[in-house]
């Protein structure tokens, strides 16, 4: 794991760090994601929402991306802007298409075991989009805007900025 | 801080204190070998009390669903107490809310394993 740039100050609108492809930092990516939320002005509900969808998308990146290879990374990047928290996570998969994602709140897949990722991160963050990259990895844009005054979403009733491009 | 599970009886309900994490890995497979080890002794009413549980994942919430159906095909019954305010609002979003059987008193979610279920 590369150095932190702890203490964060609202100067430094800027965080990366790539970290192991390990479960095991799933943990510090909520911490850092804790701090940075922090940082931007989220007050702490909305920090735990944001935190969450880093959490979901950093199991996706380690367990579906990576396929749980160690020697893999996941790079995270987050940008405190103005009225927003821009955060984007990288593995070296090959790429998913969200749509693809069956809906969990369908009468047929409420008992599913599996699918609510996707869904819970469309749910708390504003905006959510993916890009694969031939020979990089995919990577997940997440936005929360500050004082949104957006309520917890259904997962994926707004799904007005989402894309996903495929760059061969 | 990982899962942790004490069990104990009260009447005819196995009570499953629950705290720490229910995440993809440890905490998912303790839940899921504790249901397992459950169900192989016979075990029929379960109530799982989620009051300690810091933290759950979409994995957790796909485990206390394979709980659920797990526990119902046996011709048991699995319920919810003690829910925080967390786990409440992922178990609304998602729709389980109404799936599970949720109590925040433990004698009324005791007696309630004696009443045949209510629609």
């Amino acid at each position: 794991m590369r150095p932190l740039p702890y203490p964060m100050t609202p100067e430094s609108s800027v965080v990366e760090v790539t970290l192991d492809s390990d479960l095991k930092n799933v943990e510090v990516a909520e911490e850092i994601t804790r701090r940075v939320a922090g940082t931007a002005g989220f007050d702490e509900d909305e920090q735990q929402r944001i935190e969450m969808a880093v959490h979901e998308s950093m199991i996706n990146a380690i367990w579906h991306g990576n396929k749980n290879d160690s020697s893999k990374c996941v790079w995270l990047h987050f940008k405190i802007h103005r009225d927003r928290l821009e955060i984007r996570i990288r593995d070296q998969g090959t790429g998913f298409d969200p749509k693809r994602v069956p809906d969990p709140l369908e009468s047929d897949n409420l008992l599913n075991v599996s699918g609510r990722g996707i869904f819970l991160i469309r749910s708390f963050m504003d905006e959510f989009r993916v890009e694969y990259v031939s020979g990089t990895g995919t990577e997940v844009t997440m936005i929360k805007r500050l004082n949104s005054g957006i309520q917890t979403k259904q997962g994926g009733t707004d799904r007005e900025h989402e894309s996903h491009n495929t760059t061969s | 801080m990982s899962m942790k599970a004490t069990i104990r009886q009260v009447d005819s309900v196995t009570v499953v204190d629950v705290s720490g994490r229910i995440t993809l890995g440890e905490g998912c497979v303790q839940l899921r070998e504790l249901i397992r080890d459950q169900l192989s002794k016979g075990t029929k009413n379960i109530l799982l009390n989620l009051a300690d549980v810091t933290y759950i994942d979409s994995s957790g919430i796909g485990e206390l669903v394979s709980a659920y159906t797990g526990v119902s095909k046996q011709g048991g019954a699995l319920k919810l107490l003690n829910l925080t305010k967390k786990v409440h609002d992922l178990l609304q979003i998602t729709k389980l809310y109404t799936v599970f059987d949720v109590h925040d008193d433990e004698a009324k979610a005791i007696a309630s394993f004696a009443k045949p279920a209510t629609a």
